[in-house]
């Protein structure tokens, strides 16, 4: 590693930037010192995605982009990435000079999408995004994911998701892709990036060794993949989260593979790609998937990252514990195992140890007879936290339970398996009065809080709902099971 | 650009706004994009973390030591008047010894930066003694704590009238606030100039208040301060009053230091300190007859109003006036009490307490249905006004005749377009096979009154200049954030000179252009600055005209002004030819214009008169689902029937029915504001506070505008839109209850509180308690 400036590609050419601290945030950096206003702040907490950039990597020899929130991602995180915001849009294909919009613009323009216009450049990210990352018109439920993770306070969406595919019906440009790797490749040859700016280290090994020995020799370090998390401690706490050791440049810590141990995902592979992995491994996956945050911040932070914050409402745990998963910890060349929920011993509390780090998540493989599903409640569908995220596993044999892994987040200090029920469940037949009676024991075995999501009676009463919900689906009752049954049928 | 923008076609275009391609390219400028002076200052608020006692120490010695800092003030340094409250004056922009709710801005810093500042605000050390808070409306109405003293509007007898019904029902419905969520946050920006005078850029719906409030705290008189707003990101209300306090602030600390100050709040600092949507507690007792037909109602209307009057006489005022919404009542009993409570001030918000008022009486259209098994539907047009021409149950409960009523023949197209009777059916019969999901439809109408209650509010001034070249540029009183009344202005100037919509420009509204402005508020911005900046444009087209008679001594009724084209019998030339000309005759190319709203009156003692120019009517038909299991619900459905009267934007009309509706939504199903038991805010951000997202869009939406020509001389029999929609959502809510009554069973009449959150829903369908 070596101290040098953070390099990014940016506005057609790459920028070197030095002297910043290293928690300025991408947003900062546009707004204030390039004095680039397109992009805007509404929260800075990656909640409303007025903010919404775009961020391009070479992956698997071509040019990925993706959406994310620059008020919560930091400067030095874009080393040896592209930058794209809304001012790039239309000169995509040479179109801002002849004074044409880009198609996504030209098309939320035709739609009447814009009316006050603030969060219209965010909006305008995530659809030039999914633009790039679509060749042909994607399904409204694309389009709608695609925008998960940005408020519109005036239009009420309608006009906005009624343009794409308008904008698929004009003639179609692209960003000049070999142009844009061409200058990641120049970068990818510069050393790992040991960035000092205001006194702070930011660190970003670029292999799992010098990880393991950036971790020890800086055991008080903050590790920071997404910074969806350590980026609000920043903005809204105003908080100093001292030396960073950045995961990103690390790409042994992005593997995901599936082999005859069933699925392991590395602690740095993105929540999106993650669970895309995890629907592919057990589709129940998907609705969950598709409700986790945004895809903005789906898109930056990390499956390690959920699981190593510890939060008790983080929505990956309860659908990993259930499924048996295993959590491997790397510190220096020691390596660990333990159950994922052995993990977690308090609130905010967990099993790493000063100099250890999160490797990744081992899930076994899974038994044909194993009814699974994981949800989550809350008030929005959307980009909310969890009152209740609840996964089940129950795996039955000649029509009795030979197996129940239930876990829930949004109920403890931390996820937490409800082991009454399962013991209840465990060897009685698999039928509704069992269902019926492991439910009551469900609704009292956590004493959850009451905070501004739920109370803590609405989350006991959910949690119980939700066994009835798995029982209905996997006893094949009759559609409509739930609202998502409802909505498959329209 | 595209489309041949003839004169004809201005009027009724569906153009495009005129800034949107502005917002698609990121080139609009809001006030935090416009280039500041160097050596600009950076402003934060240091808040109270007590909601009621008494300030007893304010050690800022960290705060002034922070690196960065350059001032810091407490209301003592405020050289004028220590109060921003646009009614009652009882607002202090900085607190004044007592404290009056959780967050209330104690005192202001300035620094290098926006982060500097933000870290200095949080070096105080304040010492307090918490007093007892009242922080609900009924620990005020329990209290007798009012910020303005109740109201109570009667018509008829009515204890006789409730005492010979034949059927009575009691009820009861909290109703919760909501949040504004403008996504641009509260800003200004306060640059001093030459000899005592003072430029503020402030992002607000009321420039000429805010110049009015900057020069009284700063001891100044009004025309040292120019106060000037291009665009909003998003205003509904929470721009009028509210953008005062930041304005104020950022103008003292600006005129102290001698250097630009920007105040930019962080979106947790504005949803702490800025006033929200009035939550209400609604107790009724109804009479009615076997049809459902209402004989006598006994309202009442408890607001929480917070620690100020603000707006909230004004607002507890629309909600008295609205609680008829489109119903006729009778013998009446309306007593609306303003509860003065310990959190922040709330004020307006899209719809002005018009909302809450027509809840009410919604809630007992759909008691009643319930009560009498029968359809919410048929309850509700048995209760409609009547004809407007029959002169039966015609009269408002403040005295106005209903003349322009078209609420029962626009509810009928939309039943019969929205195949409501039968999908009822086909609701009831999956219902019945659906033991976990269930289904709900509700049909709910909307009658708002449109202007200002506060008369001498219905006024406008524009200013048209026509530029030697034929190009027209436009500044009025009206501000834009995001309603489109830039758009329509410009329309119908085109429209007044025969010009392409592309030869007409709006400049920013600036105080020093058009002064003694009203806000742009109450739908009213179209209607007003609409019609002066037509006057104006009829004043210049006519010299125009002059002109080119008296050259061709033709009548100057013979001179016509159409596609860029100014022609008379035997003349025929460009639009910018003619005026070049005139310039050398000396004719005035400019002009200002004025409108005043006619008609209107009412006595604000008795509460009678005539309010309300005219009224905008619109029905919606909701279907829902719910989960029985977890409370979530789903809007798969939603047909809109509203009336814009002849609208001048098709397409921007259709943009606010259908972001109110969805707006309105919001506040009845997913925006919950949660207070602590010590007053805090606990949703005081994007992540607790949860408005519509993309996902709440209902599939099937199907909007369209109804045929009705406003009967009132309205800028081209046009009506507004800007609020009337928001109750559109109503049809969500009873949507739900009615899923919920589906759930529970025959003659059920669900407790369900708004906003109907899963945990409201759950609870309802557990008989009001978990």
């Amino acid at each position: 590693m070596s101290e040098r400036p953070i390099h990014f590609y940016f506005r057609g050419a790459i920028r070197q930037l030095d002297g910043v601290a290293p928690t300025r945030t991408v947003l900062q950096y546009l707004r204030e010192d390039a004095h680039a206003c397109g992009t805007k702040e509404g929260c800075a907490e990656g909640d409303c995605g007025a903010c919404t950039v775009v961020l391009g990597e070479r992956v698997d020899g071509q040019l990925r982009l993706r959406a994310v929130n620059a008020c919560i991602q930091f400067v030095p995180s874009l080393d040896g990435k592209a930058l794209f915001t809304v001012e790039d849009v239309d000169s995509v294909g040479g179109l801002g000079v002849t004074g044409l919009l880009h198609p996504v613009q030209q098309a939320l323009v035709d739609r009447h999408a814009s009316q006050c216009g603030f969060c219209t450049p965010g909006f305008t990210m995530s659809l030039f995004a999914l633009y790039e990352n679509h060749p042909e018109c994607p399904s409204r439920a694309t389009v709608c994911d695609s925008l998960s993770g940005n408020l519109c306070r005036c239009t009420g969406y309608r006009p906005i998701v009624d343009a794409v595919p308008l904008a698929y019906a004009q003639p179609r440009v692209g960003v000049d892709r070999d142009a844009v790797l061409a200058a990641l490749d120049g970068m990818a040859a510069l050393p790992a990036l040991d960035y000092v700016g205001a006194g702070r280290r930011f660190s970003a090994p670029d292999s799992l060794p010098a990880l393991a020995a950036a971790c020890l020799a800086a055991p008080g370090a903050r590790l920071l993949a997404g910074s969806t998390d350590v980026g609000l401690w920043v903005t809204k706490q105003l908080k100093d989260p001292g030396d960073l050791i950045y995961l990103g440049a690390v790409e042994e810590l992005k593997a995901i593979r599936t082999d005859a141990a069933g699925l392991f995902i590395g602690a740095g592979a993105s929540l999106t790609d993650a669970f895309a992995a995890l629907t592919a491994f057990a589709p129940a996956w998907a609705g969950l998937a598709r409700r986790f945050a945004s895809l903005p911040v789906r898109n930056a932070g990390t499956l390690g990252g959920n699981v190593a914050n510890g939060s008790p409402i983080g929505d990956s745990m309860p659908g990993l514990i259930a499924l048996g998963s295993e959590i491997l910890l790397q510190r220096g060349e020691r390596l660990r195992r333990m159950p994922l929920e052995d993990f977690y011993l308090a609130y905010q509390k967990t099993a790493l140890e000063p100099g250890e780090f999160v490797l990744g998540l081992q899930l076994p493989p899974q038994p044909a007879t194993r009814h699974f599903r994981t949800w989550k409640v809350s008030k929005r569908e959307d980009q909310d936290i969890s009152a209740v995220c609840g996964a089940f596993a129950i795996d039955v044999s000649d029509g009795h339970i030979s197996g129940a892994r239930i876990a829930f987040g949004g109920m403890a200090a931390t996820p937490l398996r409800a082991r009454a029920t399962e013991a209840f469940l465990l060897t009685r037949p698999w039928d509704a009065a069992t269902v019926t009676a492991a439910a009551e024991v469900l609704a009292h075995e956590y004493t959850p809080l009451s905070d501004m999501r739920a109370s803590s009676a609405y989350r006991s009463r959910v949690a119980a709902g939700l066994l009835h919900r798995l029982w209905l689906e996997c006893a094949a009752a009759a559609a409509p099971r739930s609202l998502a049954d409802l909505e498959d049928s329209l | 650009m595209n489309a041949p923008d003839t004169a004809q076609a201005a009027i009724g275009a569906g153009l495009p706004h005129e800034s949107a391609h502005l917002h698609v390219t990121g080139r609009a400028t809001y006030v935090d994009d416009i280039p500041v002076p160097a050596g600009t200052l950076h402003a934060a608020l240091g808040l109270s973390s007590i909601a009621h006692g008494r300030l007893l120490g304010l050690d800022l010695s960290a705060v002034r030591a922070a690196p960065g800092v350059r001032d810091v003030i407490v209301a003592a340094d405020i050289p004028g008047i220590n109060d921003c409250g646009p009614v009652k004056h009882d607002d202090p922009i900085l607190c004044a010894g007592e404290i009056l709710f959780h967050g209330q801005p104690l005192f202001a810093v300035a620094a290098d930066s926006h982060d500097a500042a933000r870290r200095a605000a949080r070096l105080a050390r304040v010492e307090v003694e918490a007093l007892p808070a009242l922080l609900t409306a009924e620990a005020a109405a329990e209290a007798e704590s009012w910020v303005l003293p109740p109201v109570e509007v009667k018509r008829g007898d009515t204890p006789a009238a409730l005492a010979a019904a034949p059927h009575r029902l009691r009820g009861e419905v909290n109703l919760g606030g909501q949040e504004h969520f403008y996504l641009e946050g509260q800003i200004a920006c306060a640059i001093p100039g030459e000899d005592h005078t003072l430029r503020l850029l402030t992002s607000t719906q009321h420039p000429t208040e805010m110049q009015h409030m900057v020069a009284h705290a700063l001891g100044w008189r009004v025309h040292q301060v120019i106060a000037e707003c291009r665009r909003m990101g998003g205003g509904f209300g929470g721009k009028e009053s509210q953008s005062a306090q930041i304005a104020c602030i950022a103008a003292v600390l600006a005129v102290r230091s001698g250097k630009a100050v920007k105040l930019r709040l962080d979106r947790d600092d504005d949803m702490r300190i800025t006033g929200k949507r009035h939550d209400f507690r609604i107790e009724y007792e109804a009479g009615f007859d076997d049809s459902g037909r209402l004989l006598g109602l006994k309202l009442l209307l408890a607001s929480r109003c917070g620690f100020s009057a603000d707006l909230s006489g004004p607002v507890n005022d629309r909600a008295i006036f609205h609680a008829d919404n489109a119903y006729y009542l009778d013998a009446v009993d309306i007593l609306s009490l303003r509860g003065l409570t310990h959190t922040v001030s709330n004020t307006a918000f899209r719809g002005f307490g018009g909302p809450q008022g027509m809840f009410a009486i919604e809630s007992v259209m759909d008691d009643i249905a319930r009560h009498l098994s029968h359809d919410a539907l048929a309850v509700r047009q048995a209760n409609f006004y009547g004809d407007s021409a029959g002169e039966q149950r015609n009269v408002t409960h403040y005295g106005m005749q209903v003349e322009d009523n078209v609420i029962a023949p626009l509810v009928a197209q939309l039943a019969a377009s929205s195949d409501y009777t039968a999908r009822r059916a086909a609701i009831d019969a999956f219902n019945a096979a659906s033991p976990v999901i269930k289904k709900g439809l509700a049909l709910t109408p909307v009658k708002f009154g449109i202007s200002f209650t506060a008369t001498f509010y219905n006024q406008a001034g524009a200013l048209v200049h026509v530029y030697n070249d034929g190009t027209v540029l436009v500044s009025h009183g009206g501000t834009e954030m995001g309603q489109g009344l830039y758009t329509k202005v410009r329309q119908i100037v085109a429209h007044e000179f025969g010009l392409p919509v592309d030869d007409v420009r709006l400049s920013s509204t600036d105080t020093s252009r058009v002064p003694n402005t009203s806000a742009t508020a109450a739908s009213s911005g179209t209607d007003l600055n609409g019609k002066a900046a037509q006057a104006a444009c009829r004043t210049i087209r006519a010299r125009i005209a002059g002109f080119v008679a008296e050259r061709l001594g033709v009548l100057q009724e013979a001179v016509q002004f159409a596609d860029g084209r100014i022609t008379a019998p035997g003349f025929d030339a460009a639009f910018g030819e003619v005026v070049a000309d005139a310039y050398r005759a000396r004719i005035q190319l400019w002009d200002a214009g004025f409108y005043k709203t006619p008609k209107i009156h009412y006595d604000p003692v008795t509460m009678q008169g005539r309010p309300f120019f005219y009224f905008a009517y619109g029905a919606s038909v909701s279907e829902v689902a719910i989960d029985t299991l977890t409370g979530e619900s789903k809007v798969l459905r939603v047909d809109i029937l509203h009336d814009v009267g002849r609208s001048i934007n098709p397409a921007l009309d259709i943009g606010q029915i259908e972001g109110g509706f969805i707006q309105g939504m919001g506040w009845l199903t997913t925006e919950e504001l949660v207070y602590a038991s010590d007053g805090r805010l606990a949703t005081h951000a994007p992540s607790t506070y949860k408005i519509p997202a993309v996902s709440d869009l209902p599939r099937d939406f199907r909007v369209a505008l109804f045929d009705n020509a406003n009967v009132e001389d309205s800028i081209h029999r046009s009506k507004a839109v800007g609020e009337p929609p928001l109750m559109l959502a109503f049809s969500v809510f009873f949507a739900l209850r009615d899923a919920v009554a589906a759930a529970l069973g025959p003659g059920a009449r669900p407790q369900l509180d708004a906003p109907a959150t899963p945990e409201a829903i759950l609870k309802a369908l557990n008989g009001g308690a978990l």
